[in-house]
Formats: structure tokens, sequence, C-alpha cells
């Protein structure tokens, strides 16, 4: 009796797999990366410690009844979380350098080019067409639209695709530099752009939420639901009525859906589920999906240059991601090593806010594609 | 239709659509800027 309660004790260790024990190392890798590194930590915490947490085997967290399987099924599957999210995005993002110079808008759908190509080469290795949308989608470098897709179309690619998504996203700074300088000429790298700040109405701003939803729910309204929550955070905050509801979606809601979020997405990380070829092809072509933004988004605004007669850093072209404000900010240490008296920021930070708006309207044509050439 | 079929298509639609959506947007905020344009907050104070 005593020996059979003692050894019900130890049935943990009994029941464990390599691969949980290696999804542990895996998920205190994350705890790692987030706590030490500090790279992207409100999300690689809770990710990290949800990969730990389902892997400890008997403790049922992910099967019927398992908490971290409330948190997924009412959270993730039914896609509330990432909408969530994009709330509090929108009520956190000025779209000021934007609506100043809205041709820049332009940059940020180069941005996405990585997005279409990616999945391209995913069809080619073999995944099959819905895999395929949920890893280009990584290059839409913005990560509740990537969970928001994922969790539709292929939910057992979430865990690799969601992280896949955060990490590239911190580590912008070390991805793009290099192909900046291998793309572009010192004498490009030097060019100033002049920037005069131009005094948008406060109507302006009001209406732009309102009308980018019209535009693009009218177009792609498969999409509508990450257009529509992003421009209601955006209009609560540019509407100056709200204050209590801006800061609830900046802070609490965003706050709280972020823990939920991340302990969801560590928990389809289990071992066996997880530990497949098809994990580090996905993550191999999440990082060639955010080059190739990058290199996309650097030829277009080359072609802007050259068009405007030497008048655009194609630097900025760079910025065209959704990774908000590194990528920027990543424009414009670039900018100022070639020239220290290149101020990009302003003109990157209108590309980076673009490149916010073509991620996920990206994602809203792909969905509405999907729907429409009936793959679902 | 093949998995490169597929592929090709989406990317063509995918990427043209997601272009054209963002130059019309870009359309309508030059539109909003010019009837309404930055100084309307400043003209609203001096009216009152």
């Amino acid at each position: 009796m005593i020996t059979e309660g003692l050894l019900s004790l130890l049935s943990g260790f009994g029941n464990l797999q390599w691969s949980n024990g290696v999804m542990i190392i895996v998920g205190c890798a994350l705890l790692y990366l987030g706590i030490k590194k500090g790279m992207e930590p409100l999300l690689l915490v809770p990710i990290g410690f949800g990969a730990i947490l389902v892997n400890i085997p008997l403790a049922g967290l992910m099967e019927k009844d398992g908490l971290l399987r409330y948190f997924y099924d009412a959270g993730v599957l039914t896609e509330i979380f990432p909408c969530l999210i994009f709330v509090g995005i929108g009520a956190m993002t000025d779209f000021g350098p934007l609506l100043e110079n809205p041709r820049i808008l332009l940059l940020g759908g180069a941005g996405q080019f990585g997005i279409f190509l990616t999945l391209l080469l995913a069809l080619l290795l073999g995944f099959t067409k819905l895999e395929s949308v949920a890893i280009g989608i990584i290059g839409a470098c913005d990560g509740p639209t990537a969970i928001y897709v994922t969790s539709k179309y292929a939910p057992h690619m979430l865990g690799a695709v969601s992280v896949a998504a955060y990490c590239y996203m911190s580590m912008v700074p070390i991805i793009q530099p290099p192909i900046m300088r291998a793309l572009t000429s010192l004498e490009e790298r030097k060019i100033v752009m002049k920037y005069e700040k131009k005094k948008v109405a406060p109507s302006v701003k009001i209406i732009f939420p309102i009308a980018v939803t019209l535009v693009t729910g009218l177009i792609a309204p498969m999409g509508t639901p990450l257009m529509g929550t992003l421009m209601l955070g955006n209009l609560l905050k540019e509407s100056g009525v709200a204050d209590r509801l801006v800061k609830a979606s900046q802070n609490e809601i965003a706050n709280v859906v972020t823990l939920l979020l991340g302990i969801s997405i560590g928990a389809t990380m289990a071992g066996p589920v997880f530990l497949k070829p098809q994990t580090l092809m996905i993550l191999g072509l999440g990082l060639v999906a955010i080059s190739l933004d990058t290199v996309m988004g650097i030829f277009l605004a080359k072609l802007m240059n050259f068009l405007t007669g030497g008048k655009v850093n194609p630097l900025i072209g760079a910025a065209g991601i959704s990774a908000f404000p590194m990528s920027a900010r990543v424009v414009q240490v670039e900018g100022q090593r070639a020239n220290k008296k290149n101020y990009l920021l302003m003109h990157a930070m209108g590309a980076n806010t673009g490149g916010q708006i073509g991620s996920v309207l990206a994602a809203a044509v792909m969905l509405s594609l999907l729907k429409g050439m009936g793959i679902v | 239709m093949t998995n490169l079929e597929f592929g090709l298509t989406f990317t063509v639609i995918g990427m043209g659509g997601t272009l054209i959506i963002l130059f019309l947007i870009s359309l309508v905020v030059d539109v909003l800027n010019k009837y309404l344009p930055g100084h309307e907050s400043k003209k609203e104070q001096t009216a009152q």
C-alpha cells in the first residue's frame, strides 16, 4: 500500500517521454531569450512557461477540461484573443506620419511580398495549400495576424508559426541590417530625406480608421475582424472622447489577453506534436519570409527613388513591415551610419505604420481569396 | 488546380490586390487631406 502510494508520486517521471524532455528544454530556452535577452518578453515568457506546463506528463492541461484547453478553445480557436490584441495595438498606434505622406503606404504593401513568395516556396516543399498560407503569414511580421490565420486554417502548426513570428520580429535588428547594406550603395544610404511636419486635421485622423475599415471590408470582407478591431482601437484613440476605453485597451485588455494568448500558444507545443522535421522547415521558411519582405521593400523604395529623381532613401523600404517600431529604428540607425546628418525616423515610422496596415490587409486578401477560390 | 497554379495565382492576385487597396487608401487620405486641411482646428478656435 505504502509502496503503491510512493510509486504514484513518481508516475510523472515514468510517463515522461524524450520529446517532453526536449520541449521542456525548449521552453526554458524561450524563457532565457525573454528574460535574459529581452526578446519579446511579454510573449516569450508565457509561451515558454506554457510549453513547460503542457509537457508535464499526466497534468492533462490540454486535455478535455484541462485549464489551458479552456483558454485555447475560448480565445484562440474562436480568434477572440488576436482580435482583442488588435484593439490594443490600434489604440497605441499613431498613423500621423502615414497620413502626412500617404504614398508611403505602398511601402507597407511591398513589405508583404515575403508572405506570398514564401507561400510559393512552402507549396514547392510539399506543404498543403492551407499550411502554406499559414507559413507565408509569418512574413506579415505580425504576431496576432499570424495566430489568427494559422488557428483558422492550420491549428496543428500554431505553436511553430507563432514562435517563429515572435522570435523573428524581435530579431529584426539582427536580420535586416545585412540585407539593407547588401542591397543599397553607400550613396543611396546617404540620401537625405527632408521632413517637414504637415499638420493633419483631427477630423482626418478620425475618418481614417472608418474609411480604411470600409474600403478593406468591402473588398476583402474575410479580414474584417482583424482590420475592424485594429481600426476600432485607433478610432477610440483619435476620437478623444473615450479615454477610459483607450487606457483599458492599451493596458488591462492588452495585458490580460497577451498573457492568456502566450500561455495558450505555449500549450500547443507538446513534444510529440511539435518535434517534427516540419517544425524546423517552418522556422526556416519564416526567416526567408521576413528577409524577402525586407528585400522587396527596399526594391520598391529604390523604384520610388528613381521615379522621384533621387529624393527617396531606399533604406526606408525596409521599414514597410509590421514590426513596429523596431524596423523604423533600424532604418534610422543605418541611415545615420552612412550619413550622420540623416534623419529618416519619421519617414520610416510612416512606412512602418503602413506595414501594420499592409500586413493585416495582406491577410484579409488571403482569407478572401481562399474563400473565393473555393479552398475553404 | 495544382499547387503551383494555386501558388502563382494566389501570389499575383494577393500581392496585386494588397497594393491596389493600399493605393486606394492613400487616395482616400489625399482627398481627406485636401478637403479637411490641417489648420481646420485653428480656424474653429478662431471662430469661437
